[in-house]
């Protein structure tokens, strides 16, 4: 992916996110994450359908990077089974921590394939993977 | 001023994160390398010359200080910081004096470490915090103070000059009224001891609290200054060697008089003696100077910055170098890696000070805060890349 298209990608999501804002509804799981070495503050919450993720949304204040990797994987994981969202939650996770990892599965989360990079932006990225984690832990366990 | 005293300005960075922690001259080092290399050893219990000359330059800190400050050397205890001076003040002090339902008035723009402990405090033994609600500016005045003061207000306990604002609150004034009407005052100096002149006496202090990485002094150490009458009925939250005159079989012990009674434990000898040497290279260069130089990076950066389209200002008002602000849609930690890729340092966040939101009703702002060895060409570096920060994403992204 060109750093061109890279940076499109991150700044449309982190301009405009989607499911950006909390609703009310106590049928929703709610986690908060943040972080000892960034400012990032982020709340998600999820409801889940059987095995399906219904939705996600999250809100907070947070940086371009981790307020774009939320929007994109909510975008991406609404509608997927427990076990396809742990697929690109983990191939995701593996990309960032330079590890092997299928690119393919990951579409626009690609664009964050450098970040290690910037050893002080990871962090950032992986806010919204551990949240989301966290929540499918929760919510799967509850049940 | 005197930018040649520090070897770290001899690469090309700008550091205006200096509310964080500020930089250390040669001088500092060089005394504390000293201990190292040529008189290493213990206080208080040796009789070699190493100990005996390590003895001498420990307690000459405690004049020093009170030099500084204007107290007695006997009311100044070396604590590891702010923070500690703090909860000794709290725990130490106020958990024995103070009675449920008495009030303690704090205000929104202090750091967690002069809210926090009361918290704290105020569920162990209900006492009552009460927020002194701020100016327009988020200043604060004696004549809000007055309107929360009831005949249950025991404490007023404030910062100097806050971390984020950078106001400079009225000491004096706010002194005198709690000495007329009984209050106890204690000040969080943190901000203020290492940019101004500060008089402990004057401004009828009964505790102050600052740090000593916050003005060319070396991490790990700070002070507590308490006043003499009130130091005889503090407890100390440590107890060990060298604060005891006696224990025995019995369970009976004595504790040694104040200071040495707060300072249980081998103390960091190297990092106070590193302090006494940052405090006379201060007083050398004179906290008037000092102040004034702030003063003027202030004023000289708000000229230019003030003219770029897009960056929202919290504290143009405020008398010190602290200057708190936002880029218009941009997240300030975004704004801080974008300075960092320029090499201008400057620190993105809450700064500690949590509960300002309410009041700023933002969260995060980016802070520079600049200190005597700032020069006016390090504010010209910032506003360059703050007036070409249109391309941010590309720099940050
Ligand atoms: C106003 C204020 N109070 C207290 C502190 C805490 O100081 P320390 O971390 O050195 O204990 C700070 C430091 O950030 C501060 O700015």
């Amino acid at each position: 992916m060109d750093a061109n298209l890279k940076r499109e990608i991150i700044l449309d999501n982190y301009q405009e996110p989607f499911h950006k804002g909390l609703i009310d509804d106590t049928s929703y799981c709610k986690v908060n994450t943040s972080s000892e070495s960034c400012i990032d503050n982020l709340d998600f919450i999820m409801k889940m359908d059987g095995d399906v993720i219904e939705d996600i949304r999250f809100d907070g204040e947070a940086c371009a990077i981790s307020t774009s990797v939320s929007s994109i994987f909510i975008r991406k994981l609404i509608g997927k089974t427990t076990e396809e969202a742990k697929e690109i939650l983990n191939h995701y996770k593996n990309m960032i921590n330079e590890k092997e990892y299928n690119a393919d599965i990951l579409g626009e989360l690609n664009a964050y394939d450098e970040i290690y990079k910037q050893p002080n932006r990871k962090n950032c990225a992986m806010l919204p993977e551990e949240a989301i984690e966290k929540l499918l832990e929760e919510l799967n366990n509850g049940e | 001023m005197n930018r040649d005293d520090f070897p770290i300005l001899s690469q090309d960075f700008v550091y205006f994160d200096n509310g964080a922690t500020t930089l250390k001259p040669q001088c500092v080092l060089d005394k504390m390398n000293d201990y190292y290399d040529y008189h290493t050893s213990n206080i208080h219990r040796g009789d070699y010359d190493f100990a005996i000359k390590t003895n001498e330059e420990y307690d000459r800190v405690r004049s020093l200080i009170g030099q500084f400050i204007n107290a007695n050397p006997e009311e100044c205890i070396y604590t590891s910081g702010t923070t500690m001076s703090i909860n000794m003040v709290v725990f130490g002090y106020m958990k024995y004096h103070l009675q449920k339902g008495d009030e303690v008035l704090l205000n929104k723009a202090e750091h967690a470490s002069n809210i926090l402990p009361w918290i704290r405090l105020s569920e162990e033994i209900g006492i009552v915090i009460k927020y002194v609600p701020l100016n327009e500016d988020y200043s604060l005045s004696l004549d809000a103070i007055k309107t929360c003061v009831t005949d249950r207000t025991k404490v007023i306990s404030l910062a100097h000059v806050t971390n984020v604002i950078g106001d400079v609150r009225d000491v004096e004034a706010i002194g005198d009224y709690c000495h007329q009407n009984h209050i106890l005052f204690h000040v969080d100096g943190a901000q203020s001891v290492p940019h101004l002149p500060v008089d402990f006496k004057k401004c009828h202090m009964d505790f102050l609290s600052f740090s000593g990485h916050k003005m060319c002094g070396p991490t790990g150490v700070g002070v507590l200054v308490g006043r003499k009458e009130l130091l005889k009925d503090m407890h100390p939250l440590c107890y060990g060697g060298g604060m005891n005159s006696f224990f025995e079989e019995d369970g009976s012990y004595e504790l040694k008089d104040s200071p040495i009674r707060f300072e249980a434990g081998t103390p960091p000898v190297a990092e106070v003696i590193g302090l006494g040497k940052a405090i006379e290279y201060l007083m050398e260069i004179g906290m008037d100077k000092i102040h004034e130089h702030e003063i003027e990076l202030k004023k000289y950066l708000l000229d230019q910055i003030q003219d770029i389209p897009n960056v929202i200002l919290y504290n143009k008002n405020s008398q010190s170098g602290i200057l708190s602000f936002n880029l218009d849609g941009v997240f300030a930690q975004d704004v801080s890696i974008y300075l960092n890729h320029y090499h201008i340092y400057v620190r993105a966040g809450n700064h500690c000070a949590k509960m300002l939101k309410d009041e700023l009703k933002i969260k995060n702002t980016v802070r520079v805060s600049v200190y005597f060895y700032n020069s006016f060409e390090d504010v010209d570096r910032l506003v360059e890349a703050l007036k070409n920060s249109k391309d941010i994403f590309k720099v940050v992204l």
